[in-house]
């Protein structure tokens, strides 16, 4: 909310600089945002008075007025404006004044006529965003007088950025009323008198709606001059809380909100048949808003209506048929109280926000209506006439908002805030707030004002106390607690150590979006249904992630375009899997690769990267999981078929895979752009979790043995078969079994394959002599022989 | 001895010791050994040779012939010594390496900046004495709002940009549900943060559809708000590594009450006023305060027999003023030249 220094100065002015009233408000939660001048530096901008008005000789459009600018002879000025009119006082920029969009004013001719100054619109002042026409100011202002003082222009305008609970404080009076409890300065609100009823015309107001509206106020106000304007002053304060001037009525309407907090709305007389109710839409009603857009209200939507129809949505907005208009004479003002949940569930519901249900949404004083309908018809009557009819007022009591009493125990405040606060202090502060306080035997006995919606209980007294006496006042301290050491299970696999691995494996870490492109994720999770958002931010940011690969691919293609040649990225996080149940959320470690090998660097050839790459950082992760893995040859339609496996806890089913890798399907590396092959892995880490805590075995004190065999399969023998065999047949006396070379080719039949093992014997008793290990050779070759089909390599 | 054989033999030592030093490598070293001391050496000879001397004169001789052996076996050891120190350095001097040259294998790669601050984060907090707990980020209306006193036409549901699904779930907007999970299965005392991904609908400059919050929930007999600033306070002097002026503001959530927000002097320009601080010297890090009855009421706790408190922080902020950030949108972009500046 914006609000003006010296509006509110007028109300309550503490011996404060306009920071340290910033600061002072900002610090009891009134938080100041910006403090911003109310307009630019006019130096040489006056007042002036257009005393004559002549046709240009050589232009039509323009006019040649004589001004007089406080000097000792009239200037002589040349002017475009359609309003230049004999009698007006308007601002003038004398020569050598520096307007706010730069321009310097300066004796010139225009076609043939000499100009001394500028005739200035409020736009060209800086001080509107557009304006029609010379800004027309007060009769009664002195021409030659500064602009600045005339207008009081030297003001600071702050902007404060209320929480919503201080709804109290959306206006002059309210912020006026919180700093004088602050400071303690004295608050000097404006008198209201009630005003001379001069009509006998009334509208008779029915409440049909008593829990939504319990409240509702209205005046008839006729013989208002069309003519009138709405005097500068005015126009000053609304402009500088951001609001637009449109005529006199409406202009007092917003004035009085912003003033004392209630928002209110004139209806033309003339637009209305008979009485006003306010009651619940009924089924098809439509209602033309101001705004121009035509509504076909929901039932139940809380509406003021006349006779016949609906006239206005309550609390949020006017009907366009019923609003004032320049040639509107007589004017129904209304002032009510509606409910704050009414007024905000429909407002949410219709996507309408306006300053008037901001305010009923958070609450207006249910005791104010009276006063601002009296304060708006003064204001009104000064600035364009008319005669007052009598005020109509329904009240339903039941229903207006009671502040209950509320028990505030000593005992309680020290406990909460950690600091102790004397009963009579206590009883000060909240006085100052404007609520009562008995004492009581252990505390205070608080009522708060009626503008109060926020304080319902002893915690928000509370909180009043520590606002106003300051946070800064409540003490540091540590609590004590009790001991309570917490250590997580040892056989739990951290998620810090998965990553520790992967980035000493040269990845980099990545974080995602947990929404991704639903076409992306269709395209490599084919088979499932991924929970959609019904209001995404943008439609491919509209289905939750089924796996990790979407948005690692994304941050790849992202990389690519950015030429970065070898990419290896991973993440750890959710992945949101639909069930019969729900979406379950599942946490994961995935990873894509791309380019080559290993970093470009001398004296190693570059190697593209190759699915055995991939694995090796698989494997590094299931060793660190420190359970039994094996991989298995799988198939996933984001996948190469021929290049892709899936981990299994050993001993575990087809159905329970721990996750997969492969290489990127190539038809789905083409559809991304991607030239060169991108490899990719995704586990679970809930199948990583619980895995072994490590257990000691002995060292055997006696030398190994090493043996190197060569042995001869077919190609569609896994190497995993063989090791298995080959561990099988040697027994216990292997220690270590590495395969370390595969070819086919020249001297190998097509359709077989060589793979050379190395066996390590040991055994943990004794020295292994030549012909124990020679016999284990034996039967590890006999077994590949009968099993395999296995010869060995000549 | 007799001075013809003393001559000849100082002679011969002479000779012998003067090809030692002369040898060019073992293999002269060797044939010198040879021929002086092995079976037929000049040296071997002479001792042979006292025979033919006087019995009186043999010890006196043999003891000086033995001393030439003596002398030389040691030129011969210090030569050969000399010989093979000389052929070693000569071997390093050519296997001199340009010790500049890069080193070769993998590079190391590291964690996301969010992480690094998370990390971080979760350490301090779990040297307080603090748990870690976590809570579903699909959630319910209950959890996210309605227990934490946010009723369906509250105000500060327009704050929160919801994500929804078709069912009435909806994305949670803070981590504060995991409070009202955790409480809902745990008895005081209780002290727990709940660090973790949130939803907002909004994306713009300072604003990602998507970011971290991690929250903090203290509940015993006896706790104060004077305690949430003292171990605020310490917090944000130990990740920021330095006495921070900190300013403790009256604010709202409807979850807490009293309620707070917590500026810290700009870290930018140390409170003189910069674009970062939109020139209030300050920056607004985490909301925080005293936990609401409503919500213990909620989770099923005794307000009048405990009280407690909570806080709430922006990872990626307290990231961006940590690492100096200076964009929101570098954390989900993945740049790699980004990614690798924080090893």
């Amino acid at each position: 909310m914006k609000i003006s220094e010296q509006w509110l100065r007028e109300w309550v002015a503490p011996r404060l600089d306009t920071r340290a009233l910033a600061d002072r408000l900002t610090l009891a939660g009134l938080e100041v945002g910006t403090i911003a001048p109310a307009a630019p530096a006019l130096e040489r901008v006056v007042v002036g008075k257009i005393l004559a008005v002549a046709p240009h000789p050589q232009a039509d459009r323009l006019r040649v007025c004589q001004v007089d600018a406080g000097q000792d002879r009239p200037l002589t000025i040349v002017c475009g404006a359609a309003n230049a009119a004999a009698g007006l006082r308007v601002p003038v920029a004398l020569v050598g004044a520096r307007l706010p969009g730069g321009a310097e004013i300066k004796h010139t001719e225009i076609r043939g006529v000499a100009s001394a100054g500028m005739l200035c619109s409020a736009a060209e002042l800086g001080l509107e965003e557009k304006s029609e026409g010379l800004w027309e100011l007060d009769g009664n202002l002195k021409p030659g007088v500064s602009l600045t003082s005339a207008l009081a222009l030297d003001d600071q305008v702050l902007e404060i950025e209320l929480t919503p609970n201080r709804g109290d404080c959306l206006s002059v009076a309210g912020v006026a009323r919180e700093l004088a409890a602050l400071t303690g300065a004295r608050l000097k609100a404006p008198v209201v008198k009630d005003a001379t009823v001069k009509s006998k015309k009334r509208l008779s107001v029915t409440l049909a709606a008593k829990l939504d509206c319990p409240h509702y106020a209205g005046r008839v106000i006729e013989g208002l001059d069309p003519a009138a304007r709405t005097p500068v002053w005015m126009q000053e304060r609304l402009r500088r809380a951001g609001i637009r001037c449109i005529q006199p009525v409406v202009d007092v309407t917003n004035y009085v909100m912003l003033e004392l907090g209630q928002p209110m709305h004139a209806f033309d007389l003339a637009r209305l048949s008979g009485g006003i109710v306010v009651r619940h839409a009924r089924v098809n009603e439509t209602l033309a808003l101001l705004d121009g857009k035509s509504l076909a209200l929901e039932p139940g939507t809380l509406v003021i209506a006349d006779r016949h129809a609906p006239v206005a949505i309550a609390g949020i907005m006017g009907g366009l048929v019923s609003g004032v208009t320049a040639a509107t004479t007589a004017v129904f003002l209304e002032s009510a109280y509606f409910r704050p949940e009414t007024i905000a569930r429909r407002a949410r519901g219709l996507g309408l926000h306006s300053e008037s249900s901001h305010r009923f949404e958070r609450g207006v004083d249910p005791r104010l209506q009276r006063r601002a309908l009296q304060r708006a018809t003064n204001l009104l009557l000064a600035i364009a006439g008319g005669r007052a009819g009598p005020i109509t007022e329904q009240t339903a009591p039941r229903h207006v908002p009671k502040r209950a009493a509320i028990r505030l125990r000593s005992a309680r405040v020290a406990r909460l805030l950690g600091m102790s606060l004397s009963v009579r202090s206590m009883s000060d502060t909240l006085k100052r707030l404007g609520m009562r306080a008995q004492k009581t035997v252990d505390g205070l006995r608080v009522t708060p004002p009626s503008y109060r919606f926020d304080i319902a209980r002893e915690c928000d007294l509370i909180e009043e106390l520590a606002r106003v006496v300051g946070y800064e006042r409540v003490p540091s301290t540590r609590p004590p607690i009790a001991m309570a050491a917490s250590l997580p299970s040892e056989s739990d696999l951290d998620a810090d150590r998965l990553r520790a691995v992967l980035m000493d494996r040269d990845y980099h870490e990545a974080i995602t979006y947990s929404f991704v492109d639903p076409a992306l994720q269709a395209l490599l999770d084919p088979q499932a249904a991924p929970a959609l958002l019904a209001n995404p931010i943008a439609a491919d940011m509209a289905a939750m992630r089924t796996q990790l690969w979407p948005g690692l691919l994304t941050a790849l293609t992202y990389n690519c375009n950015r030429q970065q040649a070898r990419i290896r990225l991973f993440e750890i996080g959710p992945r949101f899997i639909p069930g019969p149940k729900g979406v379950r959320q599942e946490w994961t470690v995935a990873g894509v690769l791309h380019g080559p090998a290993a970093p470009e660097q001398w004296g190693v050839p570059a190697r593209a990267l190759d699915f055995y790459d991939l694995k090796g950082d698989v494997e590094a992760l299931l060793s660190v999981a420190r359970a039994g893995f094996e991989t298995r040859a799988a198939q996933h339609p984001a996948l190469h078929p021929g290049q892709c496996a899936a981990v299994y806890r050993r001993g575990t089913g087809e159905g329970d895979s721990g996750g997969l890798f492969g290489r990127l399907h190539p038809a789905i590396q083409a559809k991304l752009g991607l030239e060169q092959p991108v490899f990719l892995f995704e586990l679970g880490l809930a199948g990583l979790a619980s895995g072994a805590i490590p257990r000691f075995r002995e060292i055997s004190k006696y030398p190994s043995v090493r043996r190197d065999l060569a042995v001869v399969v077919d190609r569609a023998t896994p190497a995993r078969a063989v090791l298995e065999c080959v561990a099988k047949a040697a027994g216990d006396l292997l220690a270590n079994l590495e395969l370390f070379d595969e070819y086919r080719g020249e001297g190998i039949d097509f359709g077989r394959k060589s793979l050379a093992l190395a066996l390590t014997l040991q055994d943990s008793s004794r020295t292994l002599n030549d012909e124990a290990a020679e016999a284990v050779i034996q039967r590890v070759v006999a077994a590949l022989g009968s099993e395999l089909g296995a010869q060995l390599r000549q | 001895m007799n001075p013809v054989l003393q001559q000849e033999l100082a002679k011969l030592l002479e000779t012998a010791l003067a090809a030692v030093a002369g040898a060019a490598d073992a293999e002269a070293l060797d044939q010198i050994r040879v021929g002086y001391l092995g079976k037929k050496g000049a040296l071997t000879e002479q001792l042979k040779q006292l025979g033919g001397l006087p019995a009186e004169q043999r010890p006196q001789a043999g003891q000086q012939v033995n001393e030439a052996k003596d002398r030389l076996q040691a030129a011969l050891d210090e030569r050969k010594r000399l010989l093979a120190e000389r052929q070693r350095e000569q071997q390093l001097s050519q296997e001199n390496l340009d010790v500049s040259l890069p080193g070769r294998g993998l590079r190391i790669g590291g964690p996301h900046p969010i992480t690094r601050t998370l990390r971080r984060l979760e350490e301090l907090f779990l040297r307080m004495g603090f748990r870690i707990a976590e809570g579903p980020e699909i959630e319910d209306d209950f959890h996210n709002f309605e227990a934490l006193n946010i009723p369906p036409d509250h105000p500060a549901r327009a704050m929160h940009d919801t994500f929804y699904f078709d069912n009435g779930l909806l994305l949670r907007t803070h981590t504060s549900p995991v409070q009202i999970r955790y409480m809902q299965t745990h008895k005081p005392p209780l002290r727990i943060i709940a660090p973790g991904r949130v939803y907002r609908r909004d994306s713009d400059v300072t604003h990602t559809p998507m970011f971290h919050q991690i929250e903090g929930l203290l509940v015993d007999e006896n706790v104060s708000f004077a305690d949430l600033k003292g171990v605020l306070s310490d917090f944000l002097g130990q990740f920021f590594e330095r006495a921070l002026k900190l300013r403790f503001r009256p604010s709202y959530f409807p979850f807490t009450e009293p309620s707070a927000e917590v500026d810290i002097e700009c870290v930018m320009c140390g409170g003189s006023g910069c674009r970062v601080c939109k020139h209030s010297g300050w920056l607004e890090v985490l909301g925080c305060g005293m936990v609401h009855p409503e919500v213990f009421r909620h989770a099923g706790i005794d307000s009048e027999h405990y009280t407690g408190f909570a806080f709430g922080l922006g990872v990626e902020r307290l990231t961006m003023l940590r690492y100096g950030v200076n964009d929101l949108r570098l954390f989900y972009e993945n740049d790699l030249r980004f990614l690798r500046q924080f090893k």
